[in-house]
Formats: C-alpha cells, sequence, structure tokens
C-alpha cells in the first residue's frame, strides 16, 4: 500500500464555547476522493482549516505524504501542495477577479500573466467568467468559480472543497464532477465536504463522517444507502414531508411583463417577467445565482419601487410602487437571502430584530413595549426551535441554521398572505432544513401564497408545485412539479426554454429537446 | 507573549470600563507631561481635577461649561448613531449664536420675558438650516456630509466676522468687532443667585432625558439606529434612509443651535468674533466617550468641562500655554479608541512559541 497522501491523528481543537473537533483521525490515500459529511456545526470546517494552516489544533498531529508537517500558515499549506475553495469566500470585493487571484499566487508572475492563465484554466474546465470584472459585482456562484480557478492554479496535490455545488446548476455540477473526476485520476487527493448524500455517493469512494465534532462512521460512500449515511450524519433519518396535492385559490401575486433596468452597474436587467402566485400553492424559481434573482426579489419585497404601478399586483391591487412597509400591510412577508445585515440587524438582539418587519410590540405614537416585545421573540424562539441564548441574544451570535429559522418564524408568525423566501436552506443543516421546509408547506396548506427562490433544485422539487426558471433576466413559462425533470430545468437554467416550451405545444412531451 | 484575542462576545463590562480606562491613561500621561515640562504633576492634576470642584461656584462655571458640551453632543450621538458624520456642530453652533443674537438685538427696554424663547427657537431653527444645507446636498448630490459640513464651520464664522465688523457693529463700541450687550431682559434666567448656572442645564438634562426615550422606546428611534447599523436592514425593513438623514442633521443642527443661543444670551451676552469657543469640536470627544450614551454623555460633558477650565487655570496657576486644554482632550479621544479595542478582544498571555501564527 502506497504511503497515504494525508494523514490526520486524534485532531482536537476547542473553542472557548465548543469543542470543535474531538480526537478525529482521517486517512486520504493518493488519488482519492474522500468526502468529509456532517450536519453545520459538526466540525468539518474547522477540520480542514487545521488542514490549511489557518487554525493550529490543540491536540494531534498532522502527517502529508509520510512526512509530519506543522503547517502554520495558508501559504505553507499551499507551499505543500494543499489548495483549499472555502464555503465562505475570502475574496476581497474592491479588487478583480484577476486581482484577487494573484494575491494567492507567486508574487514574480505579473497581472497580465494571471488573467492569461485564468482564462486558460477556465476554459480548460468550462468555467466561464470575466478576470476583469471586481469580484463586489459577481453572484455568489460566480465568486466560487473564482475560488475554484484560484485553487487549479496552483496545481494541488491535495484539493479541499467545502460545499462546492451549493450554487451550480445540475450540469454544472456535472461538469465540476468531471473536472474532479479528472484531478482525482492525475493523482491528486480531494477532500469534498458536504451534506448532499447522493452526490457523495456518486463522486466518492471513501467517506469520514461527523456528528459533533466526533467521527461517528468511516465507510465506503458507493456501497452504503442514502438512509445507513443519514443515520451516521444525524443519528436519524431526516423526516419525508408530506406533500398533499391541493387546489389552488384566487390570484395573490400577479407580476405583469415586469421590466426593469439594473440598479447596478454589473447587475442583471429583468425583461418582460410575467408569473402569477395563487393561494395555497407553493412556486418555486430555480435558476444559477446572479441571473436576475436578487433584482426581481428586490422589486417583489418593495425595496426597488422603480417599476411601474401595475407590473406587481396583489391580490389585484398595484403595488409596484409601494414600499415594504405598505407590502407588509398587504400581507406580503419576505425572508432574504442575506439573514446577517438585511434579514437582521447583527448586533441587535433576537427582540429588536422583530421590529424590522413587526408592529405587534408597538403602541400608540410608536412606544415600543419592551416586555410584549421579549414575549414575542420568546414565543418565537420556542415555536420554531431557536438554539439561542434568549430573546436578548444579538442575531450575530446564533448560528446560521438558527437565525434563519428565526427569521423564517419572525414572518410566518405574521400569519402572511403571501411568503416570499430567497434560499429557505442555504448553508442550514439537515434537521433545520427540513423543518424549515416544513413549516413553509404547512403554510401552504393553510391556504397561504408561497414564492421560494432557491438554487437547490431537490429543495424546489421537494416543496413547490409549479416551477419557473430564471435566466439572465428573463423568467421562464411555468411548469407542474409533476411535468419537470432535474434535466429540463437544469437545461432551462441556460436559458434554452423558448424550443423546448415550443415542441411541448406541438407534441405535449415534455422532454424534448432543444 | 501578549496577544490580542476575539471574544466570543463583545464585553459589557469593558464598553464602560474603557472610557475610565482611558481617563487614567490620560491622567498619567499628564502627569508625565507636567513633569517633562518641569511643573509640579500633583499641582497640575489638582488644577485640572479638584479645583473644577473644589467650591459651589467653581461647580457652577462646570456646569455652564458642561451645558452646551451636553447639548450638542446629545444631537451629534443621533447622528452617529445613524451613521450620518456631523463634524460641523460648531458651524451650526455658531448660526445658532447668530440667529438667537439678531433676535435679541431686536429686544428693547418695554420687551417682556417671552424674548427668551424667541430667542432660543431662532437659535434651533438657525442651527437647522445651517445643517440642513448639509443634509440637502447629501440627499440631492451625494455630496460627503463630513465635508460640507466641516466647511460650512468656516463659511459660519466668516458669517458672524461679518455682522460684528459690519452691519452689527456696536456704534457705541469704539470700533470693537462686536454688537452691543443685549438687553437684560434677553438673559437665559439663571438657577440660582451667585451663580451663572441657567436654565440651560435643565433644558440639556430634560434633552438627554428625551433621547433616551426616543432611542430605546420608541419606533422612530430604532429605526434611525438601524440605518446606520446595517443599511441592508434599513432597505428590507422599509425604514427611509433619506428620512435618517434629515432628522439626524435636523436635531443635531438644531440642538448645536440651541447651545449657541444658550450662550450669546447667557454667559457671553453679546455678539463677538470669539463665540466659537470649539464646543461643537470638543461635542464629538464628548459623544463618543459617552458611547453615544445619554447617560454616558452627561459624565463625559462634566470631564469635558473639566478639562476646559482646567487648561485657563493652568494658564493662570501654572503659566502653561491654554492649549493644554486641546491636548488632553486629544489624548482622552486617542487613549479612548484604544482602549476600545478591549470590547472585542482580550489580552492573553500566552508562553513564548518557536513561530508565530499567520495573522490571519
Amino acid at each position: 500500500m502506497s504511503i497515504p497522501r494525508l494523514q490526520l491523528a486524534h485532531i482536537t481543537k476547542r473553542y472557548p464555547a465548543v469543542v470543535a473537533n474531538s480526537d478525529v483521525s482521517l486517512t486520504v490515500q493518493p488519488g482519492e476522493t474522500h468526502a468529509v459529511l456532517g450536519e453545520n456545526g459538526a466540525g468539518k470546517s474547522t477540520l480542514m482549516k487545521i488542514i490549511y494552516g489557518s487554525v493550529k489544533p490543540d491536540e494531534g498531529s498532522v502527517m502529508f505524504n509520510g512526512q509530519p508537517v506543522h503547517i502554520r500558515n495558508p501559504q505553507e499549506a499551499r507551499a505543500l501542495g494543499i489548495s483549499m475553495v472555502f464555503q465562505h469566500f475570502s475574496l476581497f470585493d474592491t479588487l478583480t477577479v484577476a486581482e484577487n487571484v494573484w494575491l494567492g499566487l507567486d508574487k514574480r508572475l505579473t497581472l497580465n500573466e494571471v488573467t492569461h492563465s485564468i482564462t486558460t484554466k477556465a476554459a480548460e474546465y468550462g468555467l466561464d467568467i470575466d478576470p476583469s470584472r471586481p469580484v463586489h459585482t459577481l453572484s455568489v456562484g460566480e465568486m466560487q468559480r473564482v475560488e475554484i480557478i484560484r485553487a487549479l492554479l496552483t496545481s494541488p496535490r491535495l484539493l479541499i472543497l467545502d460545499e462546492p455545488t451549493s450554487v451550480l446548476t445540475p450540469q454544472a455540477v456535472e461538469k465540476l464532477f468531471v473536472v474532479l473526476k479528472k484531478l482525482a485520476s492525475e493523482g491528486c487527493s480531494i477532500l469534498y465536504i458536504s451534506h448532499k448524500l447522493h452526490e457523495i455517493r456518486e463522486l466518492c469512494t471513501a467517506c469520514t463522517v461527523l456528528r459533533g465534532g466526533k467521527v461517528t462512521g468511516v465507510c465506503n460512500p458507493q456501497v452504503e444507502s442514502n438512509a445507513s449515511l443519514s443515520r451516521l450524519m444525524i443519528g436519524a433519518e431526516p423526516p419525508a414531508l408530506a406533500h398533499h396535492a391541493r387546489s389552488a385559490g384566487e390570484v395573490v401575486l400577479r407580476v405583469q411583463a415586469l421590466s426593469l433596468p439594473r440598479e447596478d452597474q454589473f447587475g442583471v436587467d429583468l425583461d418582460d417577467v410575467s408569473m402569477q402566485v395563487r393561494a395555497g400553492e407553493v412556486v418555486g424559481i430555480a435558476g444559477v445565482s446572479g441571473n436576475g434573482q436578487k433584482e426581481l426579489l428586490y422589486a417583489l419585497s418593495g425595496e426597488d419601487t422603480r417599476a411601474a404601478p401595475s407590473m406587481v399586483q396583489v391580490f389585484g391591487q398595484d403595488a409596484a410602487r409601494m414600499g415594504p412597509g405598505g407590502r407588509r400591510a398587504l400581507g406580503v412577508h419576505f425572508v432574504p437571502e442575506e439573514r446577517l445585515g438585511r434579514g437582521a440587524v447583527p448586533t441587535l438582539g433576537l427582540a429588536h430584530n422583530l421590529m424590522l418587519t413587526r408592529t405587534d410590540a408597538i403602541g400608540a405614537g410608536g412606544w415600543i413595549h419592551v416586555r410584549a416585545l421579549q414575549a414575542q421573540a420568546a414565543a418565537i424562539i420556542q415555536r420554531f426551535n431557536v438554539k439561542a441564548g434568549g430573546p436578548n441574544a444579538a442575531a450575530k451570535s446564533l448560528s446560521g441554521g438558527n437565525l434563519q429559522k428565526f427569521i423564517v418564524g419572525r414572518e410566518i408568525d405574521a400569519n402572511p398572505k403571501l411568503l416570499i423566501v430567497s434560499q429557505p436552506t442555504w448553508g442550514v443543516d439537515v434537521g433545520a432544513a427540513a423543518q424549515i421546509r416544513g413549516e413553509i408547506l404547512a403554510l401552504r396548506d393553510a391556504g397561504c401564497a408561497v414564492l421560494v427562490v432557491s438554487e437547490e433544485l431537490d429543495e424546489l422539487f421537494e416543496i413547490s408545485d409549479r416551477l419557473h426558471v430564471i435566466a439572465k433576466g428573463r423568467l421562464s413559462p411555468p411548469i407542474a412539479r409533476a411535468d419537470a425533470t432535474v434535466t429540463l430545468i437544469g437545461e432551462w437554467m441556460s436559458g434554452l426554454w423558448h424550443a423546448d416550451v415550443q415542441a411541448h405545444l406541438a407534441t405535449e412531451a415534455a422532454h424534448a429537446q432543444a | 507573549m501578549l496577544k490580542l484575542e476575539p471574544r466570543p462576545q463583545p464585553s459589557q463590562f469593558w464598553s464602560l470600563a474603557s472610557p475610565l480606562l482611558a481617563l487614567a491613561i490620560t491622567v498619567i500621561i499628564g502627569v508625565a507631561l507636567f513633569a517633562a515640562l518641569g511643573k509640579d504633576p500633583v499641582r497640575g492634576l489638582q488644577v485640572f481635577f479638584w479645583e473644577p470642584i473644589k467650591t459651589p461656584y467653581a461647580l457652577g462655571e462646570l456646569m455652564v461649561k458642561a451645558t452646551p458640551l451636553l447639548i450638542i453632543a446629545l444631537g451629534l450621538a443621533v447622528c452617529f448613531r445613524s451613521n450620518v458624520w456631523n463634524i460641523g456642530a460648531e458651524g451650526q453652533f455658531v448660526i445658532g449664536a447668530v440667529f438667537a443674537g439678531g433676535v435679541a438685538l431686536t429686544a428693547g427696554k418695554t420687551t417682556g420675558g417671552w424674548i427668551v424663547i424667541a430667542i432660543l427657537l431662532a437659535g434651533i431653527v438657525g442651527g437647522m438650516l445651517w445643517a440642513g444645507i448639509t443634509a440637502l446636498l447629501r440627499d440631492r448630490f451625494n455630496a460627503s456630509e463630513i465635508l460640507v459640513s466641516l466647511m460650512l464651520v468656516y463659511v459660519a464664522d466668516m458669517v458672524l466676522s461679518y455682522l460684528v465688523y459690519g452691519p452689527w457693529k456696536d456704534p457705541a463700541g469704539y470700533n470693537f468687532p462686536q454688537t452691543k450687550t443685549f438687553e437684560s431682559v434677553t438673559q437665559i434666567p439663571r438657577l440660582m443667585a451667585g451663580s451663572r448656572v441657567s436654565i440651560g442645564l435643565l433644558i440639556a438634562l430634560a434633552a438627554a432625558a428625551a433621547l433616551w426615550i426616543f432611542l430605546f422606546r420608541t419606533r422612530a428611534g430604532f429605526a434611525q439606529q438601524v440605518g446606520g447599523l446595517a443599511p441592508a436592514a434599513a432597505r428590507y425593513a422599509g425604514f427611509s434612509s433619506r428620512r435618517a438623514l434629515w432628522v439626524a442633521l435636523l436635531t443635531s443642527g438644531g440642538a448645536a443651535g440651541l447651545a449657541g443661543a444658550l450662550e450669546v444670551a447667557g454667559p457671553i451676552g453679546q455678539l463677538t468674533p470669539y463665540v466659537p469657543a470649539g464646543y461643537g469640536f470638543a461635542a464629538i470627544i464628548v459623544a463618543f466617550v459617552g458611547r453615544l450614551h445619554p447617560v454616558g454623555m452627561i459624565f463625559s460633558a462634566v470631564l469635558m468641562s473639566m478639562f476646559y477650565i482646567g487648561g485657563e487655570l493652568a494658564q493662570s496657576r501654572l503659566g502653561l500655554p491654554k492649549s493644554i486644554t486641546g491636548v488632553f482632550q486629544g489624548l482622552l479621544l486617542f487613549t479612548l479608541l484604544a482602549c476600545d479595542t478591549l470590547i472585542a478582544y482580550r489580552l492573553r498571555f500566552t508562553a513564548l512559541q518557536a513561530g508565530m501564527k499567520g495573522a490571519r
């Protein structure tokens, strides 16, 4: 047997409030694609940061190619041939793509050389990116492409990928898998961090499962089932969601020929977007990020009021010129994609964050009834099972999943007539995600109209009654979930629905190829 | 080896202790400064921290100077909490004084006591107008409110100079650049005989209470602050950023103008080129040392006032230049900024290690 590429032995890392890793051992062979599976908060990211040198373990040893190593910083890790694509991107917003990549590379290269190699590498792996664009204008998906290209440019011997597929189309995921399989066949080892079981079973040949900072299993995912992996990961299988057929009611939201020029220079123009959401149905909008979702949601939430009045109607009433407060009065509630800084004020307590969208505890003259506010926050914390230090815990002290539960809870608790949710479960652990989806379905069954914008197709297929796809600022016609397939939606994500729709109308065949 | 380590939560303790530590460090540096200047450090400290509170009269003087500082700082706190950087309270103070002075000059022998109300209102209006220019330029043209408000300080000084050297100069004033002394009916009512403390102090304390209620007990105050803490969240909630901008600048402008009115119709009693005493700038320090909190600012205003009086005493008693006041104010602000590090970080003593961890 060859020398392992990477061997971790008895790694322990303690933080003031939590033990992130406890006695974790892990072995990766050369050319092996090794999955690290676990929920958010299971300690996967900390373990990877230890390997990458950005966090120092309290105990334990690291061996690379059979040699004991003390990786003190990411530069040393890169020098050894370890590259990492983080889940939370480490890019400078104000610099361009090429400048960001340049920062992590050999300083002797010129910017032009770097730009050239980005273009070459991008073409080789089919990762479409413009090296001269400033990072702050990129979508989440595009930022990840930059991170992947940056990692590939260092010709790594061990590539660490942290939840890489959450922002890719199914076709792009397949392309990425082709890239990763090619890399592995060239002898590069891959550590693949994910909570998506089918991806791991397709791609990986070995798997280490973490739960609560401890290793709960080592297995070959290709011979395991989703259920068995799930049991290792969360100790139980996620509850199956009951999705009852239900006839939709009156039209709650009507978007008519909504066209909006971009606000931001690098944004997306919305072009002739039309759709309806009825009471008692969930409409999903799929698409790769940066295709107009942000702009559409701004126009729907009231954060952008430039559209002509009748372009957005709620219960038949022109609403496009109303601000968020006016729309809330009509029963429109919105959960934004960014939790910290938009959905919640990071430094304020949960109770105060209620006042962003709720006025229940506010009396005459705008007086805040502090007791009532606290009680309301405590009730939401309890009802939605939010793990928080109480109603006054700062929003930023909560984990992503718990804050999301609180924000979703805040909006659901308002008994909305129309709930618009963006990325309901991005970065949320399996248990919390199932809970949030369950709440959304319960709301639908209670007669609320729900619009979900998500990049996770699995999720949309699980909860939607009808689907749209958004691509380059334009919206596809709706398709019933029963008629939709992953392949079809994936193609529509590239904007190829026109031929499909024509063919569909002509032949009634749902799978016509463009 | 000393190491700074991020705290899991910002420390409540240090957000209160940091100003005290900053004060202690300022005092230590002050002692070193006195020693370096060849003065007795104990005498120096006495002049700054004991003499201003030694007698009832001295205490009164302390309050006379603390009043405008507190009123201006209260207004600035609204600005800074909403991320609007009004640096020009000094200019708003001066224009407030000019407006108030204009009204006071109309008073004659037969004018009633209502003139005081008119003077105070004129001061508020003047300050609001001056800050309104900044708000308008920011709102319409996105001009930096920092630069505009600061530049308008110098314009305000020019306006004052023009008036006291020109149209408003006292004809019987031996050509001194000053207006005639205001009629005694315009004098802001004093609280007691034998002290210059006026109802301005009560107004300042009432304003502090009002600010506390606005910030922590009203939805409008909450909306005002969200714009400063997280602009995207304010937009999401539907809180108008334009409204927040205007409220912030008009409030702080009005407060500074009110302070200006209380000064000219109070201790000064006429318009002179020496109306601008730097209160508008010192109040920025008062606001931050007081943590932008109404109660904290009451204490920091008194402290700042001590530095003013101490500086004047140091001039007469120790023969030090008056600019020692500015040195102390600056020292306090800088040490505070340094000490504030302890709110988000803690110091840890760790054993020496072979290599330092990468600074990430």
